[in-house]
């Protein structure tokens, strides 16, 4: 993976860029022992290292408000970092960066349950916001498989999914107003306690920007009241394409499950060994769950299953407590960890069209076939949202790279299925040579002209989302300028 | 240049393709008024550049709930559409032709282009958080599309937001793509009667933080009618409306219950403030904290109100050029106004003002995407 070299010129001015930050935080807010600055080395997408200039952890907006005043007067790259839980390589470091992690910023700043909405700062876990508002009967909705260390900050740079946004949406339907600091330092704030900020929407563009326009410190979020209850059925096929078929038939009769997971062969070969969630071994397994009180999850799982039995399953287990649900969902819950006891995996993020899955799925089958590289497959079906994990041994030279191949394959072809490369995940470092296949010049150039808007000198996060050879005009314009 | 719902339409274009409207946009010269269906009272002192001539539903796949369709495709083509398929556009998009004494016919990009949600807005989001996927002209003559058909897609920045709400001032929409969703078996409504605003607040309050998924909350201080709606399988629908009146019993003595097309008819009418239609005076849209909205109306100095979105959207029936925003003072929301006259437009403006800081970023992204101010110039933001 190529990164940018690192600015010579930056380097030579750390101490001095050392001692003014030290004049705006706390002694120990300040992180330049290299033993130190190692813990930011890299995020989740673990393939990649590289140990940052400086690290700082401010804990007010004002902190944050001065370190990218001074960072922006001094020329110096900031990379913003949540939990460091990125698949995607968003929170990887540059060696002439400052790392800028939002950890020490996790109170709740108000909650209204009136007005269904809660404030935190954004280095509150996402399940933390859960926690602070569960028991009055809320919760907040979306729920990535990293929520119990995943950071809010983290989530609204990513737009964060996961299993249960076929009812509830992505974070970005879900966020009301943020509280953010421009690279010069600016403090502005959009939105707020209340539905559709004015104006051009600006939180909706900020959302997903992978820290590239600005950090953001406060977030408004919505809370929504927890259901009476929810269960779920989980279905056998043998056959991928009639699985595929299935889930298509289940949207198309009206019913609208919180949560249709699909899981192929390898991967429930895997999970079975590892968790022993009594699965049926077969090509194809859905769990559909259902929310409502246990009359109207009764009638909406009588539709689903008679929609299934339609389609010749061998498996058709509907939960009838508590614990045949936890049984039902154990294994899913387990599948990473599963595949990553046979061997090192790489999780893509492709989306496509639901009306695509049984060709795609078939194609990957081959495509695996031909690298020599096992696949299993785990994802959420009812958005179309995909997650295949490539099997590869880190310890064999050569493996990584292949692994990577394949991988630009896959999401290539989701690309010309219809969908897109990556559907929660981000761009990062990972995709963003990838861009190319989905957009046109003209494309990127509109993106890339909203963050000149947002951070004229590129200094935040510079090297992620944008192909280099895309950006690199702007970026060096903006050291010259230096 | 001034914006006004009364001017007479200037003669315009009407591309038939996004490759003619690129052409006409890259050819420089004249500012143009762009528009759909003409139906929203949006208008700008310009020629008309109307994407009426292109439409069409080009896909639709109902078991992927997603349809494409060209940005000048009537809504009421999508919504006979997706009605085949028992499916909808859940977000409810209002129907601004009573309110506003317009003609003509409302076309999809318009409903993006001008962010129209309806009541269920509140529960299920506005239409922004349906449009998936968008192509578009910018003032360059650019053509750039954003987004896709997927309901998940996080591949870059989200341009479509960015479409969405931007009242044809960054580019010119060609092409939407949307989710849509399964139309319920049935819906219901519970009708409380006699309660103050305040107490209506309150219940709605109650009802939304219930886990009985009302989809419409509104009251009508008129009728002192308070309105609550739920939707899904019939027996669903009719065990929640139960439990709904169960939970609110001490405010609910004299509740009725609406079924299914009687609740419809109420909620047509409340997604087109129908009550204000016909009346004379300006009509003016408050986003608010539904707990403030109480105050606000108090403060507002309208004539009437109208609660939706459980109180979070304040709708003000207001003399002829009275300063809603002017009345009401600093609150945390932003008020628009939706109908008045030429001159009002012109010194109150359509739009809330911005904070600095905000209005700077808008003005840098408007400049950077039509630089010749050439596209709906100083709608959203009035030159000063």
């Amino acid at each position: 993976m190529e990164m940018p070299v690192p600015d010579a010129g930056v380097l030579a001015r750390k101490a001095r860029v050392a001692d003014r930050l030290r004049k705006v935080l706390p002694a120990d807010a300040v992180i330049e022992d290299p033993r130190e600055t190692k813990a930011y080395e890299c995020d989740a997408l673990t393939a990649y290292k590289c140990p940052p200039m400086l690290a700082v952890l401010p804990a007010t907006t004002e902190e944050v408000s001065d370190v990218l005043r001074i960072c922006s007067e001094e020329g110096v790259p900031v990379v913003p970092r949540g939990s460091g839980t990125s698949l995607a390589g968003g929170a990887l470091p540059t060696a002439d960066c400052v790392i800028l992690g939002v950890s020490r910023m996790n109170e709740v700043l108000e909650t209204d349950y009136d007005n269904r909405f809660v404030r935190v700062q954004t280095g509150r876990t996402n399940l933390s916001v859960t926690g602070a508002v569960e028991e009055e009967g809320f919760f907040y909705a979306p729920d990535p498989s990293s929520q119990l260390a995943c950071a809010i900050a983290g989530n609204i740079a990513m737009n964060s999914g996961g299993a249960h946004c076929l009812k509830y949406g992505v974070t970005t339907n879900n966020l009301l107003g943020v509280r953010m600091v421009l690279m010069d330092g600016e403090i502005i704030d959009i939105g707020g306690p209340y539905m559709d900020a004015g104006g051009l929407d600006l939180l909706g563009l900020v959302c997903g920007s992978e820290g590239q326009l600005g950090i953001v410190t406060e977030a408004t979020l919505r809370i929504l009241p927890k259901p009476e209850g929810a269960r779920p059925v989980l279905i056998g096929f043998d056959d991928n394409e009639v699985a595929g078929a299935c889930v298509s038939d289940i949207i198309r009769a009206g019913v609208l499950p919180v949560a249709i997971e699909f899981m192929d062969r390898p991967c429930i070969e895997a999970t079975e060994a590892f968790a022993h969630a009594g699965y049926p071994m077969c090509e194809a397994l859905l769990i559909v769950e259902v929310e409502g009180s246990d009359a109207e999850i009764d009638h909406q799982l009588s539709l689903i299953t008679e929609i299934a039995r339609g389609h010749n399953p061998v498996e058709l287990r509907e939960s009838t407590s508590a614990e045949e649900s936890a049984k039902i969902w154990l294994g899913r819950k387990s599948a990473f960890g599963a595949m990553g006891q046979i061997n090192d995996y790489m999780c893509l993020d492709g989306t496509i069209p639901v009306s695509a899955l049984p060709m795609v799925l078939r194609r990957i089958g081959e495509m695996s076939k031909s690298y020599g590289l096992k696949v299993g497959n785990v994802f959420h079906a009812g958005d179309g949202n995909m997650h295949p994990l490539i099997l590869f041994d880190a310890n064999k030279p050569g493996d990584l790279e292949l692994c990577e191949e394949f991988g630009s394959e896959i999401l290539k072809l989701c690309v010309e299925a219809g969908g897109c490369l990556t559907g929660e995940h981000g761009v990062g470092i990972e995709k963003r040579d990838l861009m190319h296949v989905q957009y046109d010049a003209a494309d990127l150039e509109a993106q890339m002209a909203v963050k000149d808007v947002f951070d004229p000198a590129w200094l935040l996060n510079p090297a992620k989302v944008f192909p280099l050879d895309a950006s690199a005009t702007r970026r060096e314009k903006a050291l010259a300028a230096e | 240049m001034s914006v006004s719902e009364t001017l007479p339409p200037q003669s315009g274009v009407s591309p038939d393709t996004e490759a003619e409207l690129a052409e006409l946009l890259r050819g420089g010269g004249d500012a143009w008024a762009v528009q759909g269906g003409n139906t929203r009272g949006v208008r700008c002192n310009a020629k008309t550049l109307s994407t009426a001539a292109m439409a069409g539903v080009t896909l639709y796949e109902p078991g992927a709930l997603t349809l494409v369709a060209r940005a000048g495709t009537p809504v009421s083509e999508i919504e006979e559409t997706l009605a085949q398929d028992n499916q909808r556009l859940a977000f409810e998009p209002m129907d601004h032709r009573q309110l506003l004494g317009t003609s003509g016919t409302p076309t999809i990009g318009g409903v993006f282009a001008a962010n129209v949600s309806g009541p269920r807005r509140m529960t299920v989001g506005a239409a922004r958080d349906f449009l998936l996927g968008v192509r578009f002209v910018d003032g360059k003559g650019d053509v750039v599309k954003n987004g896709g058909r997927v309901m998940k897609n996080v591949t870059g920045y989200d341009l479509v937001k960015l479409m969405a709400g931007s009242f044809g001032t960054l580019g010119v929409l060609t092409e939407v793509s949307l989710k849509v969703l399964p139309r319920p078996e049935t819906e219901a409504t519970l009708v409380l009667n006699g309660l103050s605003d305040a107490e209506a607040i309150q219940a709605m309050a109650q009802a939304m933080g219930s886990p009985f998924e009302v989809t419409g909350a509104a009251h009508d201080p008129a009728s002192s009618k308070t309105y609550l709606r739920i939707e899904g399988f019939e027996q669903s629908v009719s065990y929640r409306g139960g439990r709904l009146r169960d939970l609110l019993a001490e405010k609910a003595g004299e509740a009725e219950i609406e079924e299914a097309e009687a609740s419809a008819e109420t909620w047509r009418t409340l997604r087109d403030v129908t009550p204000f239609a016909g009346r004379k005076g300006d009509v003016w849209s408050l986003s608010c904290k539904p707990s403030d909205a109480p105050a606000i109306a108090e403060r507002s100095g309208a004539q009437s109100v109208l609660y939706d979105w459980g109180g979070g959207r304040l709708w003000c029936l207001a003399s002829a050029g009275h300063d809603v925003r002017a009345a009401v003072g600093v609150f945390a929301g932003h008020a628009t106004l939706v109908r008045a006259g030429a001159d009002t437009f012109d010194r109150l403006g359509r739009f809330h003002p911005e904070a600095p800081g905000v209005a700077q970023l808008a003005a840098a992204l408007r400049h950077r995407f039509d630089p010749h101010s050439r596209l709906n110039p100083g709608l959203m933001a009035r030159a000063t």
